[in-house]
C-alpha cells in the first residue's frame, strides 16, 4: 500500500501553480489585470507570480478593463498567450465589446486565419453578501455567445488541469473560477476547497463532464458550488434510499452531452441545479439536450433549480432564498421521487 | 469675521460649522462600522458572516472632499457616489437611519435590504451609489443634462477615486459633458491607491485636473486633505455650473487611512504610512482652527460633537432594532407593479 502524503493545495494556490509552471514552460505567457501583482490576485490566482517572473510578465493594470483585456487580444494575436484577469466576472459590463465582438469572432472571421490564444480568467460566485453587482456568475451569458470556450471546474485538482489545458488552447478560454473554491483564509472555509494537487503538470480536458458521485434513481446535475451542494443533497438522499448520481458539468462550451444523457439513460430521471439565472441558462440548455435525445428515457418531468430571475439581493436571508442549496436540492428531488 | 490668514477670503462661520459637524458624524458614523463589520467575524474573520457582512469599504480620512462641496449643495442638486459611499452619503444629507439599516440588511434599508453598503438610493436627496468603478460618472451627466433639458440651475457632482479617471467611462463622459456644457463636477479623491496599485503605476499624469485640458474644461488641485481649501475650489466649480459655465474636475490629495476594505493585509504599503497621515489629520486640524477663532467655545464644539453623535448612535440603533425582510421579498421589485 502506498502511504505517501498526499499533496493539499487550495483552489487559488492550485490556478497559481498551473500559471507558474507554464510561464516557465513557454516565455510567451504572461498575465494582466488589476491587483494581480503585489497583490496577488483579490482571489489569490496570481499569488506568488511577481516575485518569480517580474512586472514585466505579471502586468498590474490602470482600472481599464477594455485597454487590457483588447490589449491581450491584440497580443495574443501577435503570438504571445495572454492571461487577463477580469476581478469579478460582473464587471464584464465595461468591456464585453472586446469579448464578445473581437476575442470571440476574429478567430471565425478571418477563415481561422487568426489565432487567438489567450485565457479570460474571473472570479464568480455569490453567498458571501456581495449584493448585484458582485456575485453573479452570468456563466450562460458567456456560453450563449459562439467563439469562446467557457470552463469553470469545481475543485483544486481540475483548476489546475483546467488552467494548463487552457493555457495552451489555442482558442480563447473564459477560464471562471468560484470564489467560494478559492481556499482563501477570509471567506467561509469549505472542505471542498482543499484537495490533492500533484506537483508535476498534468493537464484535464475542456471539454469532459464528470460523474462524482454514482447513483441510480436520478441524475443531477451542476456545476461549481452546485456540484458540491448536490453531492451533499446525494448523502441525505441516500439515507432516504435513493441514489443520486451527481454530474460536475465542467464545461459549459462545449458541453459534453454524452456524459449527460448515458447518465439519464440509466436513471431516468434529471434535475439540473445552477448558480446563474433560471431563463435561458444552462438549466434550460441541458434540459433541452435532454429532451432532444433523450425524451423517451425519462420518467419524471425534467426539473430545474437556478436564481428565479432577480439580481442576487444583499440581506443574507434574501440571498439564501435566491441561490439554490443542499436542502432545496434535496426537497426538490424528494419531490421529484414522490411524483413518479 | 475671518480667522484665516489675509490673503484667504473668508468662509463663514456657519458654513465651517456645518463642515465641522458634518466630518465629526462621519468619522463617527465610520469607527461604528468598522465595529459592527467586525462583529460575528472574530476568531475566524469570513467576510460574508457577521451583523453586517460582504465588502466594506470606508472613508475614514477623506471626509474633507465630501464636505467642501456638499456644503455648497441643496436638495435638488445631484450627488453620484462610488463604492465608498458613506461620506459622501452623509454630506448629502441622507436618511442616516435608512442608510444604516440597509447596510445591516434590514427591511427598513434604503433598499429594504437588496443593496447594501455600495448600493444606496436616496432619491429624496438625489443620492446613489454603486460598484462598478467608473459607473456614476455618466449618471451624473444625465442629472446635469436633466437640470439644462428643464432650465433649472441644479448641478451634478459626481464623487470618484483617482483609480476610476483611467476607466473609459471617465472620458466618454467628460468629452459628453464639455459638448454639452453641462453643469457637471467630477470629485476626484486621490487617496493614492486603486486597492493596492499606487497611482503612479497607474495614471500617465500627475494629476486629474490636468487632465480637464484634453475636454476644454476647467480643472483644480486641492491639496493636503485641506477642508477649507476644498471649500474654495468647489465653491468656484458649483458656481461656474449653476451660471451654465460649464463642467469642472476637482482632484482632492485625500488620505485612505483603513485598508482599501475592511480586511485588507495593505501588504502593499509601507506600515509607517498610515501614522504619518494621521498625524495630518484634517478633522484635527480643522477642530483646532475652530478652537483658536473667538466666534465659538469649546462649549460649542462639545454640543456639536455630541450632537453628531447622537444621531449616529440613534442610526445604528434604528438598525439593530429593524428586522430582516421576508425572504420571499426577494422576488419583489425586480419591476413596477
Ligand atoms: C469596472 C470595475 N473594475 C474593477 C473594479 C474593482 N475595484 C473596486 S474598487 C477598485 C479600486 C478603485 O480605486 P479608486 O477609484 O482609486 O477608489 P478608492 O477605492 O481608492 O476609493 C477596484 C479596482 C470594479 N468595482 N469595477
Ligand atoms: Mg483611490
Amino acid at each position: 500500500m502506498e502511504t505517501a502524503k498526499k499533496r493539499m493545495l487550495t483552489g487559488n494556490k492550485a490556478m497559481a501553480e498551473a500559471i507558474s509552471q507554464e510561464m516557465e514552460r513557454d516565455s510567451n505567457v504572461f498575465v494582466l489585470g488589476e491587483d494581480i501583482g503585489k497583490y496577488g490576485g483579490i482571489f489569490g490566482s496570481t499569488q506568488g507570480l511577481i516575485e518569480k517572473f517580474g512586472p514585466e510578465r505579471v502586468l498590474d493594470t490602470p482600472i481599464s478593463e477594455t485597454a487590457f483585456i483588447g490589449a491581450a487580444i491584440g497580443a495574443a494575436a501577435e503570438g504571445m498567450r495572454p492571461i487577463a484577469e477580469l476581478m469579478f466576472v460582473d464587471f464584464f459590463g465595461v468591456c464585453m465589446d472586446q469579448i464578445y465582438n473581437h476575442m470571440a469572432k476574429i478567430p471565425y472571421m478571418s477563415g481561422g486565419n487568426v489565432k487567438l490564444p489567450m485565457v479570460l480568467m474571473t472570479a464568480v460566485g455569490g453567498g458571501y453578501r456581495d449584493a448585484g453587482q458582485h456575485s453573479q456568475t452570468l456563466y450562460a451569458a458567456f456560453a450563449h455567445m459562439p467563439g469562446m470556450k467557457v470552463v469553470a471546474p469545481s475543485n483544486p485538482y481540475d483548476l489546475k488541469g483546467m488552467m494548463v489545458s487552457a493555457i495552451r488552447d489555442d482558442n480563447p478560454v473564459v477560464f471562471m473560477f468560484h470564489k467560494s473554491l478559492q481556499g482563501l483564509g477570509w471567506m467561509e472555509q469549505l472542505d471542498v476547497a482543499v484537495d490533492n494537487v500533484p506537483e508535476e503538470s498534468y493537464t484535464v480536458p475542456l471539454n469532459k463532464a464528470k460523474v462524482v458521485r454514482e447513483g441510480k434513481d436520478v441524475t443531477i446535475v451542476g456545476i461549481q458550488m452546485m456540484t458540491h451542494y448536490a453531492v451533499e443533497a446525494a448523502e441525505r438522499l441516500a439515507k432516504d434510499g435513493i441514489e443520486a448520481e451527481v454530474i460536475d458539468l465542467r464545461s459549459l462550451a462545449p458541453i459534453d452531452k454524452g456524459t449527460i444523457i448515458e447518465s439519464v439513460k440509466k436513471t431516468h430521471r434529471l434535475l439540473v441545479v445552477d448558480e446563474d439565472y433560471l431563463s435561458y441558462g444552462m438549466t434550460a440548455e441541458v434540459s433541452a439536450i435532454v429532451a432532444e435525445e433523450a425524451f423517451f428515457e425519462m420518467e419524471a418531468p425534467i426539473s430545474r433549480l437556478a436564481i428565479p430571475d432577480v439580481p442576487i439581493p444583499y440581506s443574507g436571508v434574501l440571498e439564501d432564498f435566491v441561490i439554490p442549496g443542499p436542502n432545496k436540492i434535496y426537497e426538490q428531488v424528494k419531490k421529484m421521487m414522490d411524483e413518479a | 469675521m475671518t480667522m484665516f490668514e489675509e490673503k484667504q477670503p473668508a468662509v463663514s462661520m456657519e458654513k465651517m460649522e456645518w463642515m465641522y459637524e458634518q466630518m465629526v458624524k462621519i468619522r463617527y458614523y465610520e469607527d461604528q462600522m468598522a465595529e459592527a463589520y467586525m462583529e460575528g467575524k472574530t476568531p475566524v474573520f469570513n467576510i460574508g458572516a457577521g451583523t453586517v457582512p460582504g465588502e466594506m469599504h470606508l472613508a475614514t480620512g477623506q471626509e474633507p472632499a465630501a464636505v467642501g462641496i456638499c456644503v455648497h449643495l441643496t436638495k435638488d442638486d445631484t450627488v453620484t457616489a462610488p463604492h465608498r459611499p458613506h461620506h459622501h452619503a452623509i454630506a448629502k444629507g441622507v436618511d442616516l437611519k435608512k442608510m444604516t439599516a440597509e447596510i445591516f440588511g434590514k427591511e427598513t434599508g434604503l433598499g429594504k435590504g437588496k443593496g447594501g453598503h455600495m448600493h444606496l438610493f436616496d432619491p429624496e436627496v438625489k443620492f446613489s451609489c454603486g460598484g462598478i468603478v467608473g459607473a456614476g460618472i455618466p449618471h451624473a451627466v444625465g442629472a446635469a443634462m436633466t437640470s439644462k433639458m428643464k432650465g433649472k440651475d441644479w448641478v451634478a457632482v459626481a464623487f470618484i477615486g483617482e483609480g476610476a479617471a483611467n476607466a473609459g467611462a471617465f472620458h466618454e463622459s467628460l468629452n459628453l459633458a464639455a459638448v454639452w456644457n453641462l453643469p457637471l463636477i467630477v470629485v476626484v479623491e486621490d487617496n493614492s491607491y486603486g486597492i493596492s496599485v499606487a497611482k503612479k503605476a497607474s495614471t500617465s499624469v500627475e494629476s486629474n485636473d490636468l487632465r480637464a485640458s484634453a475636454y476644454g474644461i476647467a480643472g483644480a488641485y486641492v491639496k493636503d486633505n485641506d477642508p477649507i481649501a476644498m471649500y474654495k475650489a468647489a465653491e468656484e466649480a458649483v458656481a461656474r455650473a449653476r451660471n451654465g459655465q460649464g463642467p469642472t474636475i476637482i482632484e482632492i490629495e485625500t488620505y485612505r487611512y483603513l485598508g482599501h476594505f475592511q480586511g485588507d493585509p495593505e501588504l502593499y504599503r509601507d506600515q509607517t504610512e498610515v501614522p504619518g497621515l494621521r498625524q495630518l489629520d484634517p478633522l484635527n486640524k480643522l477642530r483646532k482652527m475652530l478652537a483658536e477663532s473667538e466666534n465659538i467655545s469649546e462649549a460649542d464644539l462639545e454640543t456639536m460633537e455630541k450632537r453628531a453623535k447622537q444621531e449616529v448612535d440613534e442610526a445604528y440603533q434604528f438598525a439593530r432594532d429593524s428586522s430582516y425582510p421576508d425572504p420571499e421579498s426577494a422576488l419583489k421589485d425586480v419591476f413596477h407593479p
